[in-house]
């Protein structure tokens, strides 16, 4: 902390990776079990038949690019432990192998450190306080490095989106640099890597097609259509369909890309997943149930011709509403373009800064978490992460990344239910809150949040205390076990859908772009 | 940010590394019929809980000693009780009788690591940062590195979280004892210092520099009058908490003989397995455990250690000072460690702490023994099954305190107080002595570094099986010994100047 100031990036990075490793043998979920059985998949099958490989119940529904991953990763498995590579071997998890998956998660997180690297830099040229510790910088790297969603959904359940992060910060990072090829390029790779970022294309594609495609505007700041450029325009379009040929170029040549994409695209699932992610269906789904229980309170339904609700289950199925129009793929889809159209107008109308596009790009995440079919409580990191950017440069914004931060971070801890890993999800939950609060507080010389937030927020921490405390000590603990998760998939709900509508006040408001100067 | 946050930043993040450690293997996990540590944790337990306090020290039908009979003095008896009850309300089965022998699973494992935990939170890690905080000098920032520094030392989190002791309670209680006597409370810190020693007898590897200081503190006092008074009031003290731990064994004189033959078991020869000290190194050239008899053996070290404890301690009576005060506790717990009977690779975890306190004043020196103090323990952490937790840590210790306490720039002679070595060395030429400790540091790391590797990916040739242990202890005895003379010579040095501790401030 005393030390000289161009030294301290390496020294978070190198702390977290080595952070990281301490995790190793902890608790891993069935994402573990997913990703050997494609390294797997891509080692011992030939290309045609790995989309259509179902040994497992954990078929390959991630983009081609992403398999080619796994493949690259494969030979590193061959090398190290083969046995990981059998097919047959299903829930195989030796000590090797868990070792070998832990540290490709671990290395492959350079491509985070290196994206948070480059953001980092495009904040360099704003002078902060004499601290290392108080410069937008450096608590830029401390929140995307130790971001705890990412740590415990990547390090500790098991996936790899630190390195998918890593392609879309480095985007953002080119963008905010004005290298507008490079950002397409990169999220380009990254929509083949995994598809779920197609959330946030929408504001990628209104933002290249209008700040790069016209480079002028007239005088009132409205597109001139005159300045169109075709060269652009192919440019962007030759790079954007030459890395979706490479990545599913085999598989159209073989005439599979029906059955890519019916895996990639599976709406036999339910609305919501296992575990109610905190988006609007959450409340939807709340209300139907209240109207229910109501409804046979005052006998206005008859319990007997309900149908067997089990909404929250734990197995992925449809569900039917017995009060509420039931939602269909369809209008969750009408309701997510809806809900992100006036950003993108926004955008198209007042393309120049690369803030505003962060900001469309956010509000995509955010809409179609709140509004997507299917979506995973792990989505909203997909808006936390970007906020950060955000967060380090206006007071606003920090207010509502401390907000959805601590709801979105609390809305994961059902993915980590193991009585060993408790004290770590409460521990580095308390860390990354802990440090967000102090940080951004004294980096904006203000307080952040509003008297009702800062209620919320104390609602928020007696919900959780209750939920993993007092609640499985009560009596009801055995009987509905599900009312915690039920109650705070509620209650965080309410937290995004206003962190949603406040991000989307300023964005239509067009303020608080410039950087705040100290 | 503020000093506060910066605090509990620390303080949660060595908790999260601490039960990171944790999730790993402990020692003699499924390895019957023994097991380890951890089952002679859970077997105290078993014994506290089933039988009265007249047994737990005695063999009896109940009480087989030879099955990890407890051999520590008796507030780690009544703490496994404690322990020993809140398990029955959780699981009967993890304290029956005799019947939960080799009792193992997950959930008992997660109740073994939280007491350890709850154990940690309540004692040792308040000491820390109170001693931080408040004794150590600088800015805000230096204290809050140095806090982060010692609480992430690898060997305490490795032994405690990993292996399963409970060190951390007699060393948080020596320390406790430390930061009372800094902060001039002298009865307090010597009713912590007695909890200490009745924690673990390992403590009187602590015990003269804190009599030597309370002593020298009254004579300076005046031996007639205030001093007298102070000395009085310590002794009652010593006496009152010692009766009080030691309550239930005082009846009978018998009982108390029997505990102080338990805890000290003279049978047990001058060293067990490979341990860095002088004496296990001593064998590879003279095998002194067939030459001498196991009295002379005794007498021997006896001896020596007293030898080596005396400079330090006779200086520390001369001058009352707390800067000597924790110069003599790492000079007594070294020379415990070096030369004392029956020494256990763990028992480096006691002279870590004195280092752990001269951080802050000697990094390069702190860090570098400390560093070797956990590679000192390598075999057994292997045995445990801990080498990634190992790797972790040493690399994330041995980067962050360089890099936090900036020892590498904070190195010229004066910073090091290497100018008695000059004295001594008068008739050489002179040196750059910083440049040489440098160079010295950096082979050092890279040869502890080569035989790390080596030990975990070498197979030792068939004539020499004990190739790698041996040579990890004579490296780290090298090192161990060349720190015991180093301290002992700034000791001797003229203490820091006030003017020269702003400057590195």
């Amino acid at each position: 902390m005393a030390a000289a100031e161009s030294s301290w990036f390496p020294a978070l990075a190198l702390g977290v990776s080595l952070f990281k490793c301490l995790f190793i043998s902890a608790y891993h979920s069935t994402d573990f079990e997913v990703h050997r059985n494609w390294l797997s998949i891509t080692h011992s099958l030939p290309l045609d038949r790995w989309y259509h490989e179902n040994t497992s119940e954990w078929t390959l529904d991630y983009p081609p690019l992403f398999a080619w991953f796994e493949l690259a990763l494969s030979q590193g498995a061959r090398l190290v432990h083969p046995p990981m590579l059998l097919l047959q071997n299903l829930n195989y998890s030796s000590p090797a192998a868990v070792l070998y998956q832990r540290v490709t998660v671990i290395l492959t997180d350079l491509l985070l450190i290196w994206g948070v690297r480059e953001c980092c830099r495009c904040l360099q040229g704003q002078k902060g306080s004499r601290d290392v510790l108080n410069r937008p910088p450096f608590v830029l790297a401390v929140l995307l490095l130790w971001n705890f969603g990412l740590f415990i959904v990547d390090h500790i359940h098991f996936q790899y989106n630190g390195f998918l992060f890593g392609f879309l910060l480095l985007s953002v990072a080119k963008h905010m640099q004005g290298l507008h090829l490079q950002g397409a390029l990169l999220f380009a790779v990254l929509l083949n890597l995994k598809h779920i970022y197609l959330y946030v294309a929408p504001a990628y594609g209104v933002y290249l097609l209008r700040s790069y495609c016209f480079p002028q505007d007239s005088a009132d700041g409205s597109v001139r259509w005159r300045s169109f450029s075709l060269l652009r325009l192919m440019a962007l379009g030759g790079i954007v369909l030459s890395v979706c040929f490479l990545s599913f170029g085999p598989f159209i040549l073989m005439g599979q890309l029906p059955q890519v994409l019916s895996r990639l695209f599976p709406f036999k699932r339910g609305l919501c997943h296992a575990y109610w992610a905190p988006n609007v269906w959450a409340l939807y789904n709340g209300l139907d149930k209240t109207l229910t229980l109501l409804g046979v309170r005052l006998e206005l339904l008859q319990e007997a011709e309900l149908p067997k609700a089990s909404m929250t289950g734990g197995l992925v199925q449809e569900f039917q509403h017995t009060v509420l129009p039931s939602v269909t793929p369809p209008i969750t889809l009408l309701c997510t373009v809806l809900s992100i159209l006036p950003a993108l107008v926004s955008l198209w109308r007042r393309p120049r800064s690369a803030l505003r596009f962060l900001r469309c790009l956010l509000l995509c995440a955010l809409g179609s978490f709140l509004f997507g079919w299917h979506v995973h409580e792990k989505a909203v990191l997909l808006a936390i992460l970007p906020l950060s950017l955000l967060a380090v440069q206006s007071r606003e914004d920090a207010g509502i990344f401390l907000l959805l931060s601590t709801t979105g971070h609390y809305s994961l801890f059902p993915l980590l239910f193991t009585p060993a890993e408790l004290p770590i999800k409460v521990l580095l939950m308390l860390l990354f809150t802990l440090y967000s609060f102090s940080a951004l507080t004294h980096l904006h010389r203000a307080p952040l949040l509003l008297p009702l937030e800062t209620l919320y927020l104390v609602g928020l921490l007696l919900l959780a205390l209750c939920c993993e405390v007092l609640f499985p000590l009560s009596p009801w603990g055995g009987r509905l076990p599900f009312l915690p998760l039920l109650a705070s998939s509620l209650y965080c709900s309410l937290g995004v859908c206003y962190c949603f509508l406040r991000l989307y006040c300023s964005m239509l408001r067009g303020g608080a772009e410039r950087p705040k100067q100290h | 940010m503020q000093t506060w946050s910066l605090v509990s930043l620390c303080v949660l993040l060595g908790l999260a590394v601490r039960w990171g450690v944790s999730l790993n293997s402990y020692s003699g996990a499924g390895t019957p019929p023994m097991f380890g540590d951890y089952e002679a944790q859970r077997h105290w337990q078993e014994v506290t809980y089933n039988l009265p306090v007249q047994e737990w020290y005695f063999n009896t039908t109940k009480n087989d000693l030879n099955y990890w009979g407890i051999d520590y003095p008796p507030l780690t008896a009544y703490h496994s009780l404690i322990c020993a009850f809140v398990a029955k309300t959780i699981n009967p089965e993890w304290v029956k009788l005799h019947k939960s022998r080799g009792y193992e699973s997950p959930a008992h494992k997660l109740f073994m690591r939280a007491t350890v935990l709850v154990a940690d939170l309540l004692i040792y890690i308040p000491a820390v940062v109170l001693y931080c905080l408040y004794l150590t000098e600088g800015s805000s920032k230096k204290k809050v590195s140095t806090l982060l520094c010692f609480l992430l030392y690898p060997g305490l989190i490795l032994v405690d979280y990993g292996h399963f002791q409970y060190n951390g309670v007699s060393l948080g209680f020596a320390l406790w004892g430390v930061l009372a006597l800094g902060l001039g409370w002298d009865a307090l810190g010597s009713v912590a210092f007695c909890l200490a020693l009745s924690y673990k007898q390992m403590e009187l590897y602590h015990a003269l520099p804190f009599f030597c200081y309370l002593l020298g503190k009254s004579v300076k006092l005046g031996l007639m009058g205030r001093g007298l008074y102070l000395f009085v009031r310590i002794a009652l003290t010593v006496l009152v908490t010692f009766a009080l731990c030691w309550l239930p064994f005082l009846s009978d004189p018998g009982q108390a003989m029997q505990v102080v033959r338990r805890i000290f078991p003279v049978a047990r020869g001058l060293f067990e397995d490979k341990v860095a000290n002088t004496w296990c190194s001593l064998s590879v050239l003279i095998k002194i455990r067939s030459i001498l008899s196991s009295d002379s053996q005794m007498y021997l070290s006896f001896a020596c250690t007293l030898l080596a404890v005396l400079p330090s301690c006779v200086r520390l009576l001369m001058k009352p000072t707390f800067w000597q005060f924790k110069l003599a506790l790492a000079n007594s717990s070294l020379a415990f460690f070096l030369f004392s009977y029956q020494v256990h690779e763990k028992s480096i975890l006691l002279a870590a702490l004195p280092a752990c306190l001269l951080l802050n004043d000697l990094p390069l020196m702190a860090i570098w023994f400390l560093h070797a103090s956990t590679f000192s323990m390598l075999p057994l952490f292997l045995k445990d099954g801990l080498l990634v937790p190992f790797a972790v840590t040493s690399l994330g210790f041995l980067y962050f305190s360089i890099y936090l306490l900036s020892a590498l720039e904070r190195c010229s002679e004066e910073e090091l107080r290497l100018g008695g070595y000059h004295k001594l060395l008068f008739w050489l030429p002179k040196l750059d002595l910083a440049w040489i400790v440098r160079w010295k540091f950096y082979v050092s790391v890279s040869v502890m570094a080569g035989l790390s590797i080596a030990t975990v990916a070498l197979v030792p040739p068939p004539h020499l099986p004990d190739l790698f242990p041996v040579l990890v202890s004579i490296t780290s005895f090298s090192h161990f010994l060349g720190t015991f003379i180093y301290f002992n010579i700034v000791q001797f040095s003229e203490p820091p100047s006030r003017k020269s501790q702003k400057k590195n401030n």
